[in-house]
């Protein structure tokens, strides 16, 4: 212990996690203290979370010891980390969603009737909530539940289970700005009764304001710990990545010559039956990255959808480069230049259970020089073509034929953009393009997609996030419950408070709900 | 309503067995196992169930051998699937014809044997309640027991805090495991148990029903109770619904059979097997997404702690 003072709550020391003769974790060392809020922060893959699925009990070190309040343990489950007290918030949410919120509290748990006490449990959780600034509903339906609630949820979940140790998976990735800072104003309140919390991110600048320590991981091993106070982003940036940051910088005017993609009265249903997308027309120019921007399930899936072939449409048509293609299939929207990145990479964007090679080929197998006669795939050419993908866009992968799912996130993204730009797209549809990335993968993603700009593609840019927003699209159109409500020419021009105002429903001045975005 | 009653009567007696391997299977598939061997393991049950009869004399005792010849045969079934993450298919359907093989093998000496089996005995109080008393409780104890199974399975699936885990297991088992709750127990426990309940199925057709061995009596009813769990939408209220409602075409068809109809015999026995499949065609256009409401999530899926999705 730095300060020295009580016993660490946990101490972990030589820690080595290996994985198929790699190393996840070398010898990596790490403690928390009561009361404490300490950071894990790193790159993807640099370990940060197998370190604390070894902590919580998922993983089994292959080395090294772990301590909690200054008794070695030895976790064969996540079953002996919970009794000890030690609870991990996973950034996949580990809820049953067909359960309510106060079934998924009393989930496994011992000593607790065998009926189960449906009023007792949840007046505990709204004791919880309350003292914690934890909003949550014990009878709902998880499945019902936004993702910030269900966030919620499980930290609630914890808790409710006298855990000591919190440790949160990137947290703040599915939270607003303004919801992140109630959330750690929460935070705050757990330390506060003692608790001790690891957050793992990538994101310097929310963990400067909430950290007191952070450890930085690098290629699973710590390159250091430091205090948040005197602390810059600079450094912690250098000790991430290794190297110093560029600044992603957009240059040139985009070359709005003519309209590369053009809707008109775009209507269509979600997944439940209900009208999602009303009315939506707007204009994608060449060589522009135009910033769709709107709180999460704003109908910005169905718009993607809809545009990538993949949702019917009710009413509308889609013009691309001149040719309505309104009811076209999805591979003759791929054939003619649109370009999909989903948000969901394991599910829309990826196979997972499929090969690298294989997922790199998915939308050109069809076509020369892929595909071979009527109905083979010339692999020799696929392979060199997934060669050259996964040299020019970095992809960390042992072979092209490992399965997907053994990709770090940040390298399954940089694969779907791989596969997505090489065929130089008219239109790019890049829904949330860094979400979940760290640094280094963000600012490749960046460049890339601003590479694309200046060869003239459309992109639709959908993001939460409006600092990218800002940084990257040359014009912002803001979506409210599937009705556009205004198109910013000069995003620099207006406020991040208006846009907000927008985005909660307001529409623009002057404009006119229903109205073509041009 | 005379002619009514002795139908309805039939209909619960003969949906009965079919209700156990439903229950069993309910279980099961709610832990995130399927087991299609049923039909198999109903074969293995009738077989034992008689065997046991015929040579301890005691009905009871030939029923639990149904039980533990279900169960026992089931544990090759968890093994493959839970202990070595196998295609629970492949599996199923490997058990369904190792039941229907080796039980006509072992049973040929028993082929034209008779046992005395379980005897009806009206159900004091209950069975005097108009229209209610004679459909439902002038049977044999293995139908007023399995009344009280699925009263108690819906009870334990919604209500307990074992059901509560045993759903989660079924639903998502990583996120089950990181609560702590151990995901192979879990299914091994319930995957055996809904076996065992496959087994007494059988048992109760040879040993109670039909008091006969016949080879492959059990005629398709295991495949029957694979759709009916879907009909069910994983519920045991429903899905014994679903087996009245199997149990009462095929009353009605032997009762056609008898009165002397002029549509052929088989055309008659395939009704209750027609009907099924129309029921499933029914839900399945009903539920327009091709989703199946209500699937256990992780149904067929097998699961490994430390191997990323």
């Amino acid at each position: 212990m730095k300060n020295g003072s009580a016993k660490p709550l946990v101490a972990m020391s030589g820690i080595d996690k290996i994985f198929f003769g790699a190393y996840a974790n070398k010898g990596v060392d790490f403690d928390l203290a009561a009361g404490e809020i300490h950071a894990l922060l790193g790159e993807n893959g640099a370990g940060k979370t197998t370190l604390m699925n070894v902590l919580s009990g998922i993983y089994a070190p292959d080395a090294g010891t772990v301590r909690v309040e200054g008794r070695e343990v030895r976790f064969r489950s996540p079953r002996d980390a919970i009794a000890a007290g030690i609870g991990m918030v996973h950034q996949h949410f580990m809820l049953i969603p067909v359960l309510s919120v106060w079934e998924n509290m009393i989930l496994s748990m011992r000593g607790i009737p065998f009926v189960t006490d449906k009023r007792g449990t949840t007046e505990r959780i709204r004791e919880l909530s309350e003292r914690y600034s934890l909003a949550v509903d014990p009878e709902a339906m998880v499945w019902t539940l936004s993702i910030g609630e269900c966030q919620r949820v499980e930290i609630l979940k914890m808790l409710y289970r006298g855990t000591k140790v919190l440790i949160l998976d990137e947290p703040t990735s599915v939270l607003t700005p303004q919801e992140v800072r109630v959330f750690f104003d929460a935070l705050r309140k757990v330390t506060g009764a003692g608790h001790g919390i690891v957050i793992i991110s990538h994101k310097i600048e929310e963990i400067l304001s909430i950290a007191g320590r952070m450890t930085i991981l690098r290629k699973g091993e710590r390159v250091a710990t430091v205090n948040a106070a005197g602390a810059t982003r600079e450094t912690l940036a250098r000790m991430m990545v290794g190297r110093a940051l560029k600044n992603v910088e957009k240059t040139g005017e985009p070359r709005s010559h003519g309209v590369v993609l053009s809707c008109r009265g775009l209507s269509v249903h979600n997944d439940r039956g209900a009208r999602a997308l009303d009315d939506v027309g707007f204009d994608l120019r060449e060589g522009e990255i135009l910033g769709l921007a709107g709180v999460a399930g704003n109908a910005q899936d169905e718009l993607c959808e809809a545009l990538a072939g993949l949702r019917p449409l009710d009413a509308g048509r889609i013009i691309l480069k001149g040719k309505d293609i309104t009811g076209f299939s999805p591979r003759e929207f791929i054939n003619l230049g649109m370009s999909y990145i989903p948000a969901d990479r394991k599910g829309t964007g990826l196979v997972s259970n499929m090969s690298v090679m294989e997922n790199a080929a998915l939308k050109s197998y069809w076509k020369k020089p892929a595909a071979e006669r009527k109905f083979l795939i010339n692999w020799q050419y696929v392979a060199d073509m997934t060669q050259r993908l996964i040299a020019a866009f970095d992809v960390q992968t042992q072979s092209s034929d490992v399965p997907v799912r053994n990709l770090s996130g940040g390298n399954m993204q940089k694969l779907m953009l791989a596969r997505e730009l090489s065929g130089k797209p008219s239109v790019i549809l890049a829904m949330h393009p860094v979400w979940g990335l760290d640094v280094g993968a963000t600012e490749f993603v960046r460049e890339r997609l601003l590479e694309e700009r200046a060869r003239g593609a459309g992109i639709l840019m959908i993001s939460e996030d409006l600092d990218e927003m800002l940084l990257m699209a040359d014009r912002i159109m803001v979506i409210s419950r599937g009705r556009i409500m205004g198109i910013i020419d000069e995003p620099k021009s207006v406020s991040k408070e208006r846009i907000g105002l927008m985005m909660a429903g307001t529409p623009m001045d002057g404009w006119r709900v229903g109205e073509v975005a041009v | 309503m005379d002619v009514l009653i002795p139908i309805l009567a039939a209909a619960v007696r003969s949906g009965t067995p079919v209700a156990y391997a439903v229950m069993g299977e309910i279980l099961a598939e709610r832990s995130g196992v399927m087991n299609l061997g049923l039909e198999g393991l109903m074969l293995f049950g009738a077989f034992a169930g008689f065997s046991a009869t015929r040579f301890t004399g005691s009905p009871e005792l030939g029923l639990a051998a149904a039980f533990a010849a279900g169960a026992l045969v089931t544990l090759i079934h968890a093994f493959l699937c839970v202990t070595l993450g196998g295609n629970q298919t492949v599996s199923g359907l490997a058990l369904a014809m190792f039941g229907g093989g080796m039980s006509a093998m072992l049973g040929r000496n028993h082929i034209g044997e008779t046992i005395k089996g379980l005897m009806p005995f009206d159900f004091p109080v209950l069975c005097r309640i108009p229209l209610i008393g004679p459909v439902f409780f002038r049977h044999d104890v293995m139908v007023y027991i399995s009344f009280l199974l699925v009263f108690s399975l819906s009870f334990f699936i919604f209500r307990t805090r074992p059901g509560i885990n045993l759903r989660a297991v079924g639903e998502n088992p990583r996120a089950a495991d990181a609560m702590g709750i151990s995901v192979s127990r879990v299914r091994y426990l319930y995957t055996l148990a809904g076996g065992g309940l496959a087994g007494l199925a059988g048992g109760y057709l040879s040993v109670v029903y039909s008091q006969m061995w016949v080879e492959g009596m059990t005629a398709g009813r295991g495949w029957i109770a694979v759709a009916l769990v879907i009909f069910g939408i994983w519920r045991p209220l429903r899905a014994m619904f679903g087996c009245y409602l199997f149990g009462g075409i095929d009353a009605l068809q032997l009762r056609m059979q008898a009165a002397g109809t002029s549509i052929p015999a088989p055309i008659l026995l395939m009704l209750p097997y027609l009907m099924t499949l129309g029921v499933l065609v029914f839900i399945s256009i009903r539920s327009k997404s091709g989703i199946l409401l209500g699937a256990p999530a992780s149904l067929g899926a097998p699961f490994r702690r430390e191997e990323r999705e």
